[in-house]
């Protein structure tokens, strides 16, 4: 499938239960730790109205949108409550000798 | 099955429709509104959908109320309740029963007296059809002057200046936000708009306004008039009351409702911006919020309680502002506060915590470009439902992260 992995971080860059903006070719990204330690990549624009995920808040399995509170499970990419409807597209994402990678489609 | 009726179609009914369907309701929906349109958000009426002239942003499109069985009658104002039948009349004459009946009937701009015969000259800013008629006299080489230093008329003047209109903002107090805005916020906000070219006057006093077909003219007390081709008029909003006061329910700065949103008829609630209800963060105290998120947190509980659920709101009042690139925050009420701490953050923005004499936070407001304060403000915001004392030191520092507060 996608053999397109791009290093976002060193795997420390990002904290528990936390979030980063990732740019690449033009395009923004926000990529996850859960509080159990995994990885996850979503689009980084919020589906309300294009607003950066990565300001908001993360909490369990919800990135929580920093302008209207929009919710998402970033696991899943699922909108989770009003006011988005539309959900995001996630990334497959691993972990290699300590740095993070996404793939991308 | 069962019908409910919600009158008013804003983002209050349209959430409590949806919400019905969320939690498994399988009787008829019925969504009544007075506006032409499906419910829309009305923020951006004041921000970059006025600028860009942009279609009503639609709460939900028509084929998502097909999809989950709501009715939405546009176009179609509520006249009267009839509570020992069961049924609501519409203007047109008709009569839908119910089983259980929502009121979401919002607010309206509270005009000045003796204005409303000059409409062309001299508006108010609440709907879409209002923000069309605005945004036409919003260009280069046209005067706009606001009354009223509250946020719809801070963010009107803020498009008009990018739209690149000569504006003028007239506020009778000695600041501008003065209400639930602490003034250090309140200077920056003034401070950006006086760069940006706004002729801010406060403690201004207005003598008399008069229009004609062509323009308008204020004058103020020691002898200045000021001419402007629009007046808008920012100076609050009015609950929609009248429905259910002609139908005999309790009324005290908006329907009264108790904890669960029910009106004194157990067969009616209210939510949104209609209702005062008692707020339990802080003792009870009856309140009424014109907010975007209490719309729809009403929305959703409420929608529970028709159903028979009985919980009480307990969500933690919260507003946001876009003036520029400078947003602002607001959580909980800082009435009653004794102390006041400030956490500066990067590019300018900052945050004062607000705490009571026992040291229990009451409310957090913010200021910065972008979405610069709104992380801290979320967390202030649960840490204020969570009833927490936080040490004042650790909410200055930006260095603690205030989720770690939380958790203490
Ligand atoms: C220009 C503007 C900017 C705003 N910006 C912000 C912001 O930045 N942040 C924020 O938090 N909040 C903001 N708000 C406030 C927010 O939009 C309101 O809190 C929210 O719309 C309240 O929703 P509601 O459904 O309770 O009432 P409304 O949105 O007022 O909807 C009520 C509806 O009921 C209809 N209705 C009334 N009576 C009847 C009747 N008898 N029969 C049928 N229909 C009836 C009305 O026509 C209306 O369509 C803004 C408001 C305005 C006007
Ligand atoms: S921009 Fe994300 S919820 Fe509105």
């Amino acid at each position: 499938m996608s053999g397109n992995w791009i290093e976002v971080c060193a795997a420390d860059e990002i904290d528990e239960e936390d979030v980063i903006r990732f740019d690449h070719g033009g395009r923004t990204f926000a990529v996850y730790r859960s509080p159990d330690d995994e990885y996850f990549a979503t689009d980084g624009l919020c589906t309300h109205e294009h607003i950066h995920l990565a300001d908001g808040l993360v909490m369990d399995d919800i990135i929580e949108c920093p302008k209207h509170n929009g919710r998402f499970n970033y696991k899943t990419g699922q909108a989770k409550g009003a006011p988005v409807c539309v959900n995001l597209k996630t990334y497959p994402v691993k972990v290699e000798a300590g740095s993070v990678f996404i793939a991308l489609g | 099955m069962g019908c409910i009726v919600i009158v008013g179609a804003g983002e209050c009914g349209a959430r409590a429709a949806f919400a019905l369907r969320e939690k498994g309701y399988d009787g008829r929906i019925k969504l009544i509104g007075a506006e032409p349109h499906l419910p829309y958000e009305r923020p951006p009426l004041s921000k970059d959908g006025l600028k860009a002239q942009l279609p009503p942003k639609h709460v939900a499109d028509a084929e998502r109320y097909a999809a989950a069985g709501i009715e939405v009658l546009t176009d179609a104002p509520v006249t009267s309740i009839d509570r020992a039948e069961k049924r609501v009349t519409l203007a047109d004459g008709s009569a839908i029963a119910y089983d259980r009946l929502l009121l979401t009937t919002g607010a309206r701009a509270r005009t000045i007296a003796g204005t409303g015969d000059a409409p062309r000259r001299i508006r108010t800013l609440r709907t879409h059809a209002d923000a069309e008629e605005i945004r036409r006299e919003l260009a280069p080489e046209r005067k706009l002057a606001i009354i009223g230093g509250g946020f719809i008329g801070l963010e009107l003047a803020a498009t008009a200046r990018r739209l690149g209109a000569t504006v003028i903002l007239i506020e009778g107090l000695t600041r501008i936000l003065s209400r639930g805005v602490p003034e250090d916020i309140a200077a920056v906000v003034a401070e950006r708009h006086r760069a940006e070219g706004v002729d801010i006057r406060c403690s201004a006093k207005i003598d008399r306004i008069d229009a004609d077909d062509r323009s308008a003219r204020i004058a103020l007390a020691g002898d200045e008039t000021v001419e402007a081709d629009l007046v808008v008029v920012g100076i609050g909003a009015v609950p929609n009351t009248e429905l259910a006061a002609a139908a005999g329910l309790s009324i005290e700065n908006g329907i009264a409702v108790d904890a669960t949103l029910q009106t004194s008829d157990p067969d009616i609630y209210a939510a949104g911006d209609c209702c005062s209800f008692p707020l339990c963060h802080y003792g009870d105290r009856r309140i009424r919020l014109e907010a975007w998120r209490n719309a729809q947190d009403q929305g959703t509980l409420v929608a529970g309680n028709l159903l028979g659920a009985g919980e009480a709101i307990t969500s933690v009042p919260w507003f946001w502002s876009d003036q520029y690139d400078l947003t602002l925050q607001i959580a909980g009420l800082a009435d009653g506060a004794s102390t006041t701490v400030r956490r500066d953050l990067s590019d300018g923005a900052f945050i004062l915590f607000h705490l009571d004499d026992s040291g229990r936070l009451l409310s957090a407001s913010g200021i910065g470009p972008g979405n610069a304060v709104a992380r801290d403000i979320r967390l202030a915001e649960m840490l204020i439902a969570a009833g927490k004392r936080p040490d004042p030191q650790a909410l200055v520092s930006p260095e603690t992260k205030l989720k770690a507060l939380l958790a203490a």
